[in-house]
């Protein structure tokens, strides 16, 4: 028997967070992961697997502000806590400043790393908001890109960070 | 260096994406993100051992696990021996599930839908195949040899090599080698490999197959080629095109390795077999392991080269690892020999392209698919070679680059060429200094 | 001890799949309001097909980019496309688009010319309006000649096309082939400083050039430079997916293993485009995608041997390949007889 099908890992919990703003409470089981919580029950779209064991960052959200791997964050640690991804910042006609800078500088190929290496960014940005080009790169050496190149990113985040918006 | 000044109104201007907002609001709908209800999920039994004959294969403890909902073996597959690359006269190689033999350890031999990837899983586990092993190679080099253990046993289909016309190889014969290796002042002789590669793109290969109320399937996939997925399905299982539909065309990164159809035509067939809709999602250790990936290639130069530096000659013995099955190699090597002898102008070439079979994961088409291989090889040679003669390299390569109308050893005329202005642009870019001479080349003038 | 060294790579690439045979083709139709339907069967990627075909399509009609809506998701309404791969989407599918589009122009500037009274050859299609040549102030909207050409002219203002590069034979004997549409050309410069304590290779700059005949988006274009350089130097110096080839042993099976470059890795990068015109091409456009991947690893290769003096003839180069190759051109030299 995996892991996964224990009668331990079977107990139900009830989780209570906020979701970009708004409250929501889900039935999980024990071991289901933060990742697996948004996607298949809250249709968080932008959360997405890249590898579903901690090693790319394509499932990064921001836990009070911090960027996680929502793969490795069992549901239950969301409890009372704030969760944000992309929803939360903008949409097709209110971008966030890295929304549109990650569009105007081409820093999105296939997109699929792009949610998390924008709350990455969002969240250095908040506590940084003059970061220099090396910091900014640590930020985001735990998001794996494998289209872009990493530069155009680097541009864009540094463009916002210029413009001092966060 | 400058863009052109021909002028567009919307061509070569750098407008912004198309389809790029979606991407920056997480809205772009990726295949994973579908789901349909009573959605099934895949998992496949695979080959534990390199190379074995399957004696008995038994299925059932699989079908009777609560929330299976099919299990398919070849013995659902209609036309379960396949090739990628029929279509130009490639023989069929290839089992979609395994039937008498296994001659990877990944190979799929049979695959279940299930109510939860949990319940998938284990229900693969409890497949259970006899097997009798046999003798596995993994180098290519000792695969080639005679007496070597045959890397495929059934079906009867090739020896350890892929056949170009009954020739063990893909050939170019271009000039004469023989007669102007004699002539050179040198020569030179250099074997280079490069390794196998993994796409690795963020996204991994999904497909969803959801039978219709119509009688038709649709599968949404994450295939580089809607097409060609689309008639390799309908082929194996049997199906007219007009019963098929493919939804797709937005992908997170291929690079080549979302061509092969890994997932499609399994969920296709349990989609099919158990009247749901049915999902598989590669997961990261899937496509390490089990995916297509770039074959290692072995390469062997030897080259008749003068004083001044031309290359007069020069024979390239070249062997890609084209794993346990064709896939789409025998092209691969094909592209390969093509492009072995270089950007320079060389009067006579000798190429042998051997597209070699090992027990391994079967390798196909990556980004640069016989290029990247044939670069590496041919530029380490050319510093070589013009390390050995004391000739700059950028001077060697300027004297031996193409120019306009040059001929190439497979008789194309160039009437495009531009491997001259890039090196100068580059040069530029670079802040090298490059001689006036140098400067002054272009590739429409001839060379002197 | 850290030395730096110089290396360059070139290459050429063909666009299209090798031998031909890889038909595109496309369908376009005007909406009411005149903006239009661009169906396509070619796959994206990210690199941006849908963004180029929509450019090809706007500047041959003479619409704006903006009113171009391109679907390529469904082979009930998406016409064939062979695939998304071997440097053959912008070619193959924008001659089709070129034709499909011009084609449709034809029939908007025959209902034009009704409209406006002029004949169709008297006409020009600029920006979104449909004027008579040396009378600009005769014009029209073309969503006016696409509302009038349903509603009062009864056309359907829509075209298709088609390209194929015919499927070349190969001569089994000599390989003679006509393999490729056309080709395009690169150069590549790594400068590299070598650690001949640790083995490690670090890219500090790299340079790139390349011909694409004809950028169709230079910032897509600088997009497949920057992300092949890179993708070329992870494959050169960081991904080892079979640590022991041909042994299977210790494969790699995550992304922990498979160690992709990251952002922490990236070197300086300049590049250049350079642009010779496909006489074949839409526009003159040639592929691009794959070559600037592929020679990242002679380059920095070479560049290896300019700052330590050893050939490092095997990718990927692995810091145990760079000691032991220096390793053993000290034994040589050590071994070497004197005098």
């Amino acid at each position: 028997m995996s892991v996964a099908t224990t009668p331990a890992a079977q107990t139900e919990l009830v989780v209570s967070f906020t979701l970009n703003g708004r409250p929501v409470q889900v039935r999980t089981r024990a071991l289901d992961s933060v990742l697996a919580v948004l996607r298949e029950q809250l249709q968080i779209g932008s959360v997405r697997v890249g590898c579903n064991e901690g090693d790319c960052g394509v499932c990064t959200v921001l836990l009070d502000g911090e960027p996680h791997r929502g793969c490795l964050l069992p549901a239950f640690v969301a409890e009372g806590r704030e969760i944000t991804t992309v929803e939360g910042l903008g949409d097709v006609n209110q971008l966030h400043p890295l929304q549109r800078a990650f569009h105007e500088h081409f820093a999105s190929q296939c997109g699929f790393c792009t949610p998390g290496m924008i709350l990455t960014a969002k969240s250095l940005l908040d506590r940084s908001p003059a970061p220099s080009r090396e910091e900014i790169v640590a930020a985001i050496s735990g998001n794996l890109c494998r289209c872009t190149g990493y530069r155009s990113i680097i541009r864009a985040i540094e463009s916002v960070a210029q413009q001092g918006g966060r | 260096m400058a863009l052109s000044e021909r002028t567009f109104a919307v061509v070569g201007k750098s407008v912004q994406k198309i389809d790029g907002l979606g991407h920056v609001t997480g809205r772009t709908v990726y295949v994973d993100n579908l789901t349909f209800p009573g959605m099934l999920f895949t998992a496949m039994h695979r080959s534990p051992l390199p190379h074995a004959k399957i004696l008995h294969l038994d299925t059932s403890r699989a079908e009777r696990l609560p929330g299976v909902g099919a299990v398919v073996s070849y013995r659902d597959v209609p036309n379960n021996l396949h090739g990628l690359l029929t279509g130009l006269g490639v023989q069929a190689d290839e089992p979609l599930l395994a039937e008498h033999e296994v001659c990877w350890v990944g190979q799929p031999i049979a695959a279940v839908a299930a109510a939860d990837e949990d319940t998938a899983r284990e229900a693969a586990s409890l497949i259970r195949v006899e097997y009798e092993e046999l003798p596995a190679v993994f180098d290519p080099l000792e695969s080639l040899k005679e007496g070597a253990p045959p890397v495929r046993t059934a079906y009867g289909v090739y020896p350890n090599y892929y056949l170009y016309a009954g020739q063990p190889c893909r050939r170019i014969r271009y000039g004469d080698f023989e007669a102007a290796i004699q002539k050179a002042d040198h020569v030179i002789t250099g074997t280079y490999r490069t390794g196998p590669i993994e796409h690795a793109p963020l996204e991994t290969q999904v497909s969803v197959a959801v039978p219709e109320s119509n009688g038709r399937l649709t599968v949404y996939s994450t295939t580089q080629a809607l097409y060609f997925t689309m008639g390799l399905l309908a082929s194996l299982v049997g199906l007219p095109l007009s019963r098929v539909r493919f939804v797709g065309g937005t992908v997170g990164g291929g690079f080549g390795g979302k061509v092969d159809g890994a997932t499609e035509p399994i969920t296709g067939l349990l989609a099919l077999k158990s009247g749901r809709p049915v999902k598989w999602r590669f997961t990261r250790e899937e496509e390490c392991l089990y995916s297509s990936v770039r074959g290692a290639c072995h390469l062997e130069y030897t080259d008749g080269v003068m004083n001044d530096g031309r290359i007069i000659a020069r024979k390239v013995r070249s062997i890609q690892d084209s794993g346990a099955y064709n896939r789409t190699s025998p092209y691969g090597v094909n592209k390969n020999a093509n492009h072995v002898a270089g950007p320079y102008r060389i009067p006579n070439v000798w190429v042998d392209g051997y597209c070699v079979y090992t027990n391994k994961q079967p390798t196909s088409a990556m980004r640069g698919f016989g290029v990247f291989e044939a670069t590496f090889a041919i530029e380490v040679q050319m510093d070589r070679i013009a390390r050995q003669l004391g000739i700059d390299p950028w001077e060697i390569r300027f004297r031996n680059a193409y120019r306009k109308g040059d001929q190439t050893p497979t008789r194309e005329i160039l009437d495009s060429v531009a491997l001259i202005e890039t090196m100068q642009a580059a040069a530029q870019a670079a802040g090298i200094e490059l001689t006036a001479t140098q400067r002054a080349l272009s590739s429409k003038e001839p060379r002197a | 001890m850290k030395q730096r060294g110089r290396g360059i790579a070139v290459l050429e690439y063909p666009t299209g799949m090798n031998q031909g045979g890889d038909p595109s083709q496309a369908y376009v139709k005007l909406k009411p309001d005149g903006t239009v339907d661009l169906m396509i069967g070619t796959v994206e990627l990210g690199e941006g097909a849908r963004t180029v075909m929509a450019q090809m399509c706007a500047e041959t009609l003479g619409v704006p980019y903006e009113s171009i809506v391109v679907r390529n998701e469904d082979t009930d309404t998406s016409p064939l496309d062979t695939g998304t791969f071997a440097s053959r989407a912008t070619f193959m599918n924008g001659n089709a688009i070129r034709k499909a589009a011009s084609e449709a122009r034809k029939l908007l500037l025959d209902v034009a010319g009704k409209e406006l009274e002029a004949a169709p050859e008297d006409l020009e299609v600029v920006n979104g309006e449909v004027r008579v040549k040396g009378a600009p102030e005769r014009k029209k909207r073309i969503s006016e000649i696409a509302a009038a050409a349903i509603y009062g002219h009864n056309t359907f203002i829509a075209g298709s096309g088609a390209f194929l590069k015919p499927l070349a034979p190969i001569d089994e004997e000599t390989g003679a082939v006509d393999a490729a549409a056309t080709v395009a050309w690169g150069t590549v410069i790594a400068e590299v400083e070598v650690d001949t304590e640790t083995g490690i290779v670090t890219v500090e700059r790299m340079t790139c050039a390349y011909d694409v005949g004809q950028a169709i988006n230079p910032a897509l274009v600088q997009g497949q430079i920057e992300g092949g350089a890179v993708m070329g130097i992870s494959s050169a110096l960081f991904e080892n997916l079979y640590p022991y080839y041909p042994s299977t042993e210790h494969q790699a099976a995550r992304f922990g293993e498979l160690q992709l470059i990251t952002a922490a890795d990236v070197p300086e990068l300049r590049t250049a485009i350079v642009e010779e015109p496909a006489p074949n091409g839409p526009f003159g456009a040639k592929g691009v995608g794959e070559m600037t991947a592929n020679a990242q690893g002679a380059a920095i290769v070479n560049a290896i041997y300019d700052a330590v003096g050893v050939w490092i003839t095997e990718l990927p180069v692995t810091p145990e390949k760079v000691l032991r190759a220096l390793e053993a051109k000290q034994q040589a030299r050590e071994s070497a007889p004197r005098g």
